[in-house]
C-alpha cells in the first residue's frame, strides 16, 4: 500500500482516504440507483396485490428481474426528440431533475462510525458537514428546475402546463417542510444530520426519537414530502387523466427513466431524511451499542417502512385537485407548521428542554 | 482537492453517471429504417398539433410565487433561531413572535382579499 502511495506522490493514509472516499461514493450511488429499479417493481407487485392481481411475473421468478428487462428495453428504444422542441434544454432536463435528487443523499448519515479492518472510517455518509440540513434543502429543491425546463423545451402543451404546475406545487410545500424541520432543528439544537440521529441513538430508548416530541412535525413533512417528489396524491406534474403524463409526456428512452431514477431516488431520500430526523436514524431499540452494521440494517429497515407508505399511499388515496392542493398547502400546512415550530421554540425558551437532549 | 470536498467528487460522480446513461442510450439505441412527417410531432390527443406551445400563460400562480418569496426568507430568518434557542431564551422568543406576528397579519389580510382563491 505505501509503495503504490509514494510511486503517486501520496502518503499511505491519503491514498486510504481516497480509496474510502471512491468506494463510499460508489456503493452509496449504485445502491440508490439501485433502489430506484427495485422500486419500480415494488411498485407494480404492491399495486397488484392492492387491487388483487398478480402484477408482473413473467421476467424470473416472481417478476424479479423486470428491472434488468426494463433497463435493457431503455437503452435501446429509439430516441425521439418532438418537432420544435427546444434541443439541448429537452436533453439537459432529465439531468437536472435526477442530478439534484442523487446529490442530497450525500449527507445522509446511513450508520455511525464505521469499524472495518481494525480502523475508524467515519460515519457511513459521503459528506458529514455542519450544515446537512440547509444543504439537503437547497439542493433538493433545485430538482424543480428539470422538471419546469423538460415541461418548457418540449414545446408541448401538456407538458408545459405539468412543468407550471409541478413549480407551483413544489414551491408552495417547501415551506411547510422547511418549517416542520426546523422544529426538529430547534429540539436538537444542530443541523447536522449525523448529530441529530446520534442524539436520539444514544440511549437506546425508543422513546427518545423525535417522533415522540413532535408528532405533528413527522406527519406535516411526510405529506410534504409527498408533494416534493411529486406522488400520490399531489402528482399533479404528470397526473394522467389530466395532462396524458405531464412534464414527461414527450420523453422517452433512457431519458424518460432518468426522469423516474430522480423521482425514485427523491422519495428515498425524503424517507432517509424522516427517518433520521424522527425515527432515530441507525438507532436499534434497546441496543445503543450496537454495532454498525447492525445499526445500518434498522436503518434501511426503517427507509423500506417510509417507501412503503409512499407506495401504499398511492394506491390507497384518490388525487386532489389542483385548487385543493394550493388551498391546504398555504391555508392548513403553513399555519400548522409554523404554529408547531412557534410553540416548540416557547417550550424550549420557557421552560428549557423537556427530556434528554 | 477530492480528499477536501467528498460532496464536490460527488457531484462528478452524480453527473457522470447521468451523463453516460444518455450518452450510452444515445449509442446503442435501435435506429429507425423509415421516418414519417407524423412521427415527432409533439402529442396532442391525435390530432396535429394546433400552435407551438410557447404562449402567454395565465399569471395565476405569480401570486403563489410571490407568497414564496416573502415565506422563505421568513424561514431563512428562523433557521438561525432554531438553533440558538434555548441560549436566545425570552427575548429571542418575544422577537420572533412579533416578527411572525406581522408577517401572518399580511398573510390573514391577502388570504382575506382572496390572493390564495382560485380565479
Amino acid at each position: 500500500m505505501n509503495d503504490i502511495a509514494a510511486k503517486l506522490g501520496m502518503t499511505g493514509d491519503q491514498l486510504e482516504g481516497l480509496l474510502a472516499i471512491l468506494v463510499r461514493n460508489t456503493v452509496i450511488l449504485i445502491g440508490v440507483i439501485n433502489v430506484a429499479a427495485v422500486m419500480t417493481l415494488v411498485e407494480r407487485k404492491v399495486s397488484a396485490w392492492m387491487q388483487y392481481r398478480h402484477g408482473p411475473n413473467r421476467v424470473g421468478p416472481w417478476g424479479l428481474l423486470q428491472p434488468l428487462a426494463d433497463g435493457v428495453k431503455f437503452i435501446f428504444k429509439e430516441v425521439v426528440i418532438p418537432y420544435g422542441a427546444n434541443k439541448p434544454l429537452y436533453l439537459l432536463a432529465p439531468a437536472m431533475a435526477a442530478v439534484p435528487a442523487m446529490m442530497t443523499i450525500a449527507v445522509i448519515p446511513f450508520a455511525n462510525d464505521v469499524v472495518l479492518f481494525g480502523k475508524n472510517w467515519g460515519p457511513l455518509a459521503i459528506a458529514d458537514i455542519d450544515v446537512g440540513i440547509l444543504y439537503l434543502l437547497a439542493i433538493g429543491s433545485m430538482s424543480v428546475y428539470g422538471v419546469i425546463l423538460a415541461g418548457w423545451a418540449s414545446n408541448s402543451k401538456y407538458s408545459l402546463l405539468g412543468g407550471l404546475r409541478a413549480s407551483a406545487q413544489m414551491i408552495s410545500y417547501e415551506l411547510s417542510m422547511i418549517l416542520a424541520i426546523l422544529a426538529v432543528v430547534a429540539l436538537a439544537g444542530s443541523i447536522n444530520l449525523k448529530e441529530i440521529a446520534a442524539l436520539q441513538a444514544s440511549t437506546g430508548n425508543p422513546l427518545d426519537w423525535f417522533f415522540f416530541k413532535q408528532p405533528l412535525a413527522c406527519f406535516l413533512l411526510l405529506v410534504a414530502s409527498f408533494a416534493e417528489t411529486n406522488r400520490h396524491p399531489f402528482d399533479f406534474a404528470e397526473c394522467e387523466p389530466e395532462l396524458v403524463a405531464g412534464f414527461n409526456t414527450e420523453y422517452s428512452a433512457m431519458k424518460w427513466a432518468i426522469f423516474f431514477i430522480g423521482e425514485y431516488s427523491a422519495m428515498a431520500v425524503m424517507s432517509a431524511l424522516s427517518v433520521v430526523l424522527f425515527w432515530g436514524g441507525w438507532s436499534v431499540p434497546f441496543m445503543p451499542d450496537a454495532p454498525w452494521y447492525l445499526g445500518f440494517a434498522a436503518f434501511l429497515a426503517k427507509v423500506s417502512v417510509y417507501l412503503f407508505l409512499f407506495v401504499w399511499v398511492r394506491w390507497t388515496l384518490p388525487r386532489f385537485r389542483f385548487d385543493q392542493l394550493m388551498r391546504i398547502g398555504w391555508k392548513v400546512m403553513l399555519p400548522l407548521a409554523l404554529l408547531n415550530l412557534l410553540a416548540t421554540g416557547a417550550m424550549l425558551a420557557l421552560f428549557g428542554p423537556p427530556g434528554a437532549p | 482537492m477530492v480528499i477536501e470536498s467528498p460532496l464536490l467528487a460527488f457531484l462528478i460522480v452524480a453527473f457522470a453517471v447521468a451523463g453516460s446513461m444518455l450518452v450510452g442510450a444515445k449509442l446503442l439505441r435501435v435506429r429507425a429504417k423509415h421516418s414519417s412527417p407524423l412521427k415527432p410531432t409533439t402529442y396532442e390527443c391525435g390530432e396535429s398539433p394546433a400552435g407551438p406551445a410557447w404562449v402567454r400563460f395565465h399569471a395565476r400562480y405569480y401570486v403563489v410565487a410571490l407568497f414564496f418569496v416573502v415565506f422563505d426568507i421568513e424561514a431563512a430568518f428562523l433557521f438561525p433561531w432554531a438553533l440558538v434557542v434555548r441560549e436566545a431564551g425570552t427575548a429571542g422568543l418575544v422577537a420572533v413572535f412579533s416578527f411572525v406576528a406581522v408577517l401572518m397579519v399580511g398573510w390573514l389580510w391577502a388570504v382575506k382579499k382572496g390572493a390564495l382563491r382560485w380565479q
